[in-house]
């Protein structure tokens, strides 16, 4: 899909940003520094911009994304070309792009996808510390995923996150005799153990799914104090707590759905949960949204609540967003364009707009957009505002490379906690098999 | 005879042939000159890349940087990783059995189809239909046919009361491989089926009549005209049956993802995975080149095994 923004298409975009601008100005409350000055970033002549971001989720974010970019092309004249692929395609499109040193000027790919081009994109310090200092500081993640590791030097421009807390069935979960899931994990389990027997179970993706999948098996990691790599980026995984949790998943699934989750995909559970099959798993804010806009699925959304799943051994949320990465080429022509148009989007007349449309499926990377519409439009929303500060990555606990990225597209822990789930592999035994893959990945 | 002014313009002519044109008139060179256009399009379009899948198998580029000779690391890794052995397992396996379902419920289609029936051209049209569906759709219809939760032959069972609760299609190792066995066969039977049946329509029917006449049975018949009359025809489509199944990706991709827990991972999902998701170029380049071995011998095996003309002849073989 491409759109092609020109002088000649600002009129009929104009009106729509106008009115969205208008709207949006009206309703903010977000807090911004004065006199911060921008940086001074002379746009070369004839100047014109293409630009590839992942494929909207809900329709408004192409809606706003367009707007503000006919905005910028009102004020500027350089004309902005952007391309929206689907998910699993930017990481190809990148690297071909960053191979051949041709392609969009600007990508919005993934988390790590600036640490592993790293040579190839145009440092952005000079527009991350403005926006820092404008509005309230990055928030945690958006920092780690920021900065080339080890340094202060911003290689992408964090443009949002999602994350996928509990979902889950508030009848349900009374009626076994809680008010919310327990933060503690013999707490949840035992919860889980309650709602099986009510014939109201729980259920969580263990099959190859990119979202659901890692985010499941990443919690069950990060909440026992295991983790795929220690803070030096050595493989981690053959460790007591990885088995604690083999153990503890061996339990807990017992208490899944029928028939099991071992083959579920990213859409499964949203499938199972609309259809009063599974009432307590975890996603983004799309399943909520989904059935709270179907007539015939709006009890189940006004039943439902959504919470963190248990810290456990964490001291926080160990969920880790998926972010929004914006990087800037090395072969664009025009990087003084894509670092204003980058940081144009970013302000605040752009991007509350654009992150109130979302819906809270994109949270803000930047403080100052924590009091962003959006965020009290809706109280079982609230919980994904803070979703960029939470403290865990991709990779955890070593620096973010595109090991660990690989690491999570061979669903190395996945594959792990569902063999156990299996039965066919004994904890010890996926926990070696485990350690081998990941000694693979990681050995560079 | 005197010569006139037009010929000895002709023959200066002829004398000032440039070397170029001489050249041309050479035949080796003439012949050279024409098929360089094509030996130009086979080689950028079939032997570079085939080249370039070699080249990166022996090295350990990733989808973020060039890579470095490593010789034959990434197949010695290949050789100690369970996952390589269990794809390789399953894609024999795979390959082996929906070919053999695809052959025996094809050609007892083709015969059907073969006699003289009622609606025979719409039944034929209909026995085409899974061919001319895309694979992708294919795979989605199956998807869902095979859903742990809104499978419509669990709620089937569960409705006739055959059942109580849904069916384990693709949540452990063996029925997710069946399941995606059965999809192949589904798949793959229009193919087998109107190839055959376009090499029985080639079978004189004197042949059969003189065979009656000598009071055979339909088994004999079969299996001294039908049978070594169709092996030529049954050779070639073997092949290809065998190509199509063992480089199979969609179905499984779409259905399992080579899941759960690679246990349905065919040579070239994993191939796949590895090298662009995984981002692991090199790796994926030589579980690919891996391929090749068992393609070859499983062409050359049913080619050559199947085309003796001695045995399609009712001979003994040499």
């Amino acid at each position: 899909m491409a759109n092609i923004i020109t002088r000649r298409s600002i009129l009929g975009a104009g009106a729509a940003t106008l009115a969205l601008g208008q709207e949006a100005l009206a309703q903010t409350q977000v807090q911004v520094a004065s006199g911060v000055a921008a940086p001074n970033l002379p746009i070369e002549n004839g100047a014109t911009l293409r630009m590839l971001r992942p494929v909207r989720f809900v329709a408004p974010d192409e809606e706003v994304f367009r707007a503000n970019c006919a905005r910028f092309t009102q004020q500027t004249g350089v004309q902005v070309r952007v391309d929206f692929v689907g998910w699993e395609d930017i990481n190809q499109q990148t690297a071909v792009t960053a191979n051949t040193g041709a392609g969009p000027d600007i990508i919005v790919g993934f988390g790590d996808a600036p640490h592993i081009y790293v040579s190839k994109l145009v440092e952005l310090s000079d527009v991350a510390e403005y926006l820092g200092r404008k509005y309230g500081g990055w928030m945690f993640a958006a920092d780690k995923l920021g900065k080339r590791h080890g340094s202060n030097n911003w290689i992408g421009l964090p443009f949002g996150g999602t994350a996928g807390p509990l979902v889950w069935r508030k009848s349900a979960v009374n009626q076994v005799g809680f008010q919310t899931p327990p933060n503690d994990l013999p707490g949840f389990l035992d919860l889980c153990r309650k709602l099986r027997q009510a014939g109201k179970p729980a259920g969580f993706a263990l099959g190859n799914a990119v979202g659901d999948g890692n985010g499941f098996a990443n919690w069950l990691m990060w909440s026992h104090g295991a983790s795929i790599t220690d803070e030096a980026g050595g493989v981690a995984v053959n460790s007591p707590q990885t088995l604690a949790a083999l153990n503890y998943l061996k339990e807990l699934y017992a208490t899944f759905v029928d028939g099991g989750t071992i083959s579920w995909g990213d859409i499964s559970n949203n499938q199972a949960y609309a259809a009063s099959n599974c009432w307590l798993t975890s996603n983004g804010v799309s399943l909520y949204f989904a059935l709270k806009n179907d007539p015939a699925t709006r009890p189940i959304a006004d039943d439902t609540e959504h919470s963190f799943l248990p810290f456990g051994a964490a001291p926080s949320w160990p969920s880790a967003p998926l972010t929004l990465n914006a990087m800037v080429f090395r072969h664009s022509r025009f990087p003084n364009a894509a670092k204003a148009l980058l940081a144009f989007l970013m302000e605040q007349p752009q991007y509350e707009p654009w992150l109130n449309a979302n819906l809270g499926y994109w949270a803000q990377p930047l403080n100052a957009y924590r009091d962003a519409g959006v965020w009290s439009s809706d109280p079982k929303i609230a919980i994904f505002r803070d979703t960029m500060n939470n403290r865990f990555w991709n990779g955890y606990k070593g620096p973010i490379s595109e090991a660990s990225g690989q690491a999570n597209a061979e669903y190395v822990l996945v594959q792990m906690f569902a063999s156990v789930a299996a039965g066919q592999a004994t904890p010890e035994a996926a926990m070696r098999e485990a350690d081998r893959r990941a000694r693979r990945i990681f050995r560079r | 005879m005197s010569v006139t002014a037009e010929q000895q313009v002709w023959v200066r002519q002829a004398r000032a042939q440039s070397a170029l044109s001489k050249l041309f008139d050479w035949k080796p060179f003439l012949v050279v000159m024409c098929m360089l256009p094509a030996v130009g399009l086979l080689a950028v379009f079939l032997t570079y890349p085939l080249g370039l899948g070699i080249w990166l198998a022996f090295t350990d580029t990733t989808i973020g940087r060039s890579g470095r000779w490593v010789g034959l690391e990434n197949f010695e890794y290949m050789l100690e990783d369970p996952i390589w052995w269990n794809a390789v397992f399953f894609s024999v396996f795979y390959t082996g059995v929906a070919t053999i379902g695809k052959f025996g419920l094809g050609l007892w289609l083709a015969l059907l189809l073969n006699n003289h029936l009622p609606f025979k051209s719409m039944l034929r049209a209909i026995i085409l239909l899974p061919w001319i569906v895309p694979t992708v759709l294919t795979a989605i219809a199956f998807w869902w046919i095979y859903n742990p939760q809104f499978s419509i032959i669990s709620w089937m069972f569960i409705e006739l009361g055959l059942r109580d609760t849904n069916i384990d299609f693709i949540n452990t190792a063996w029925p997710a491989r069946w399941s995606l066995i059965g999809a192949n066969i589904w798949r793959g039977i229009p193919f087998v089926a109107i190839s055959l049946l376009a090499g029985l329509q080639t079978i004189s029917p004197s042949l059969y009549e003189a065979a009656l006449l000598d009071g055979s049975t339909g088994w004999q018949r079969f299996r001294y005209i039908t049978f070594p009359m169709l092996l030529p025809i049954l050779a070639i489509v073997m092949t290809f049956s065998i190509i199509f199944t063992f480089t199979d990706f969609q179905l499984v991709y779409a259905i399992t993802r080579g899941g759960p827990v690679n246990s349905t991972h065919l040579l070239a999902t994993l191939a796949f995975q590895r090298g662009i998701p995984g981002g692991q170029l090199g790796e994926g380049a030589a579980i690919a080149v891996s391929m090749i071995p068992f393609l070859v011998f499983a062409t050359l095996f049913s080619y050559f095994a199947l085309a003796r003309r001695k045995w399609q002849q009712g001979e003994s073989n040499d």
